[in-house]
């Protein structure tokens, strides 16, 4: 152990620095321009009119018929959002959700009811740069737990691969924010630490400390980031990942990708999305219909493949391509149909999906005039 | 395996910091003046009494940002909007910038 552990422990107390510094780093240039952007802000800054609560979240029915086994998913999500004067937001995301199947031999569908809170945070808007949230939150590694998860968001409705690779909930604190660092780049930052390590169903969460940057160009409207994670429970062990987007302004396109390396497991997935509001015929209903397609590779990672099991990961390496479609039927109802096949070593088989998504916002109070354009 | 796993960490960490440093140095010549007191290049400001320019600005913010998840949403009325956006500011990092063009735009 002796001259390997003293390097290991010397390499783990370099990176703590680098980060460190990072942080120092991006510290010293948010307070170098707090004050006189607050000033410049405030003098030309509008009258805005006061956030009221909101009741906001999804609804998804979906049919997932999986080697030949259909499988009922029914969730509601909401969302409640609580602004609390011009700098607080209390906010909290519930899932609800029934997975009904056929037994074996037979006869009608049932299942499991589950519920979960995703999120139950306080957000303090303490300036332009930081914002401190405390309470528990959705663990910001890589982008699609945080921002493309819910069922009217994601292109495709199965979860991918990777999915559950660090991204328990976290109960503990957070300082995240974006903001301008030149006129063609944002950067977007989170830094947190989960403070306690929970085992109960519907409230698990784990102890660990982890950080996540980005840069968003708005010009090409490209987004690039990476993520790091250090558990501080069970084998203690580190996952990084790095994500992207990029939306094309001239072609109605979008695509994201995300990696993740970690000691449960490694991989990747890439995915795009193409309306096809600039096809010349059918145009009524082709502006509302998207094209959909995922490629995806999961690598077993270092706790074996019954552990792999257990945290919702493939038991084997394992690729995967799916397309699909989306229908639009006005801004928040689509309905989805998707075929994948999957490949591994645990057996090959095909994945359909078919299902509605929707989602609702309801005012908790007056919201003022209706603003027009739709 | 380990050594190699945490070659990685370490080599994560110094990518972070060299990225961090990256913007500092980068943004630093486009920061404020702290003579002058006003804001340079690094967040273009728009004056309210430009109404238009402000709904132009907005707009492209509006797909720019949204875009980044989702397809751009509906108008909402201005209150329903000011909550969302605050959500978003937090949840999808947006700048102040971008949310307060945006609020500009979407409630008009």
């Amino acid at each position: 152990m002796g001259k390997p552990a003293f390097a290991s422990r010397r390499r783990t107390a370099l990176s703590g620095r680098a980060v460190l510094l990072a942080f120092v780093l991006i510290a010293a240039r948010m307070w170098a321009q707090t004050s006189t952007q607050a000033a410049v802000q405030n003098a030309d800054q509008t009258q805005e009119d006061k956030p009221i609560p909101i009741l906001t979240g999804n609804f998804g029915t979906f049919s997932f018929v999986t080697g030949g086994q259909n499988l009922i998913d029914t969730q509601i999500n909401p969302v409640l959002l609580l602004p609390l004067g011009e700098r607080w937001l209390i906010e909290s995301r519930a899932e609800f959700e029934g997975q009904f199947q056929r037994p074996a031999g037979g006869g009608p569908y049932g299942g499991p009811v589950s519920k979960h809170v995703d999120y139950a945070q306080v957000d303090y808007i303490a300036n332009p740069y930081v914002t401190v949230t405390v309470g528990r939150f959705l663990t910001p590694f890589g982008i699609f737990n945080e921002r493309l998860y819910p069922v009217w968001i994601r292109f495709l409705q199965p979860d991918p691969l990777i999915y559950t690779i660090n991204t328990a909930p976290s109960d503990g604190g957070m300082l995240r924010g974006g903001f301008p660092i030149s006129s063609a780049a944002n950067m977007n930052y989170a830094v947190y630490a989960s403070v306690t390590s929970i085992g109960i169903g519907s409230v698990d969460s784990e102890r660990h400390v982890g950080g996540r940057m980005g840069l968003f160009f708005p010009g090409p409207r490209l987004e690039v980031g990476g993520s790091w994670q250090k558990t501080l429970q069970d084998d203690r062990k580190n996952a990084f990942g790095f994500h992207m987007g990029w939306q094309p302004s001239k072609v109605p396109l979008s695509v994201r990708s995300e990696y993740a390396h970690s000691f449960d497991g490694s991989g990747y997935w890439a995915e795009g999305a193409y309306r096809l509001s600039q096809v010349h015929f059918w145009q009524k209903a082709m502006r509302h219909t998207e094209l959909v397609a995922r490629g995806q590779q999961f690598f077993v990672g270092e706790i074996g493949a019954d552990a792999d099991a257990d945290l919702g990961l493939p038991s084997a390496n394992t690729r995967e391509a799916e397309v699909g479609v989306n229908y639009f039927f006005h801004d928040g109802l689509k309905g989805i149909a998707s075929y994948g096949r999957q490949f591994s070593s645990a057996g090959n088989f095909n994945q359909w999906s078919f299902g509605l998504a929707y989602r609702f916002l309801i005012p908790l109070g007056p919201s003022g005039a209706k603003s027009g354009a739709q | 395996m380990k050594k190699a796993n945490m070659n990685r960490t370490v080599s994560f960490a110094v990518i972070l910091a060299a990225l961090a440093l990256a913007s500092f140095l980068y943004a630093a010549p486009t920061g404020i003046s702290a003579s002058n007191g006003k804001e340079a290049a690094a967040a273009p400001v728009i004056h309210a009494t430009d109404a238009d320019s402000m709904r132009i600005e907005g707009e492209k913010r509006y797909h720019a940002n949204c875009g980044r998840c989702h397809a751009a949403p509906q108008k909402f009325p201005p209150r329903m909007t000011a909550t969302v956006l605050r959500h978003m500011r937090v949840r999808a990092t947006i700048t102040e910038e971008d949310r307060r063009l945006i609020l500009f735009y979407m409630t008009q």
